[in-house]
């Protein structure tokens, strides 16, 4: 069967660049509207827990690199290894999902959450910064979730070698996917928790 | 294709890059604790770069692959600093 490895991973690129595009949309409203409002981004930003937009960062950088690492395993011919660390990949990726639930119950908890009372009463600089976090933390975190099912598929295919040492790419474009979900977050994380 | 060009990162590699990784963000953590200003934003975005740009370089591998890819990804970056840069002029000579 005929394979193009550059094709698929010029593809995936391509689709990378869309997603890039679409968070850079999100991120464009988000600095008009911090122009606009600075004070009320300020206060609601203090609002937000930064301890566990540390700890969701920390979890993303070593979950990117061990998905890195599953890839030089399988050059390397180490099936067992690169399985253990695309499984240390997905509970990672399960586990920021878990911190975000728990982060984004205590909001709802405080009443803030999109259209709430509580929101209405601020203003409305505070009412769009919270809906730009809830709506790009939470399309980042529906991205986990994809990327999750992406893994899962990989981890499948490597139990049934049908991801091997030459014949990878697979495993390459999910590695690339989940760098994006990291890269995504790294200017994410600055931009929401650390406002100061 | 051309499998045998496959270059095969060594684990210390990435470690090293973690490393770097998560020593940045610390900087970012404590940076955002001291009163800046306006700089501490700048400062952060600086830094975050720095970060974005380690992830795409040995994460995603565009140090070790072939250029095209370095400068397809360099020409995006391009156009979305273009649409900041013209929406900022818009907004400050309404």
């Amino acid at each position: 069967m005929h394979r193009d490895d550059e094709a698929s991973k010029i593809g995936m690129w391509l689709f990378i660049f869309t997603e890039i595009l679409l968070f850079g949309g999100l991120f464009v409203v988000y600095s008009v509207y911090r122009y606009i409002h600075p004070e009320a981004f300020k206060l609601a930003g203090e609002e937000l827990d930064w301890v566990i937009g540390t700890v969701n960062t920390v979890i993303l950088l070593i979950s990117s690199m061990t998905i890195a690492m599953s890839i030089s395993a399988i050059q390397k011919k180490d099936k067992k290894l690169a399985l253990g660390l695309l499984y240390a990949t997905f509970i990672m990726a399960l586990i920021f999902l878990v911190n975000k639930y728990f982060e984004w119950n205590l909001k709802f908890d405080h009443g803030f959450y999109p259209s709430s009372e509580v929101l209405q009463e601020l203003g409305h600089g505070t009412i769009l910064f919270f809906g730009l976090y809830f709506f790009m933390t939470g399309l980042h975190a529906f991205h986990i979730v994809v990327g999750m099912v992406f893994i899962g598929f990989i981890i499948y295919y490597v139990h049934k070698d049908r991801i091997t040492f030459d014949n990878h790419q697979l495993l390459e474009n999910g590695g690339l996917y989940w760098h994006l979900v990291d890269l995504i977050w790294i200017f994410l994380f600055p931009l929401f928790y650390l406002i100061h | 294709m051309n499998k045998e060009n496959h270059h095969i990162v060594p684990y210390w590699v990435y470690f090293a890059v973690l490393g770097a990784l998560l020593f940045l963000t610390l900087i970012t953590v404590l940076i955002t604790r001291i009163e800046l200003g306006a700089l501490n934003t700048a400062a952060a975005m600086l830094i975050a770069s720095v970060k974005g740009l380690i992830v795409l370089l040995y994460f995603m591998h565009l140090k070790f692959d072939q250029k095209i890819y370095g400068i397809m990804v360099g020409l995006v970056t391009a156009v979305f600093i273009a649409v900041i840069i013209i929406t900022f002029f818009d907004y400050f000579y309404r």
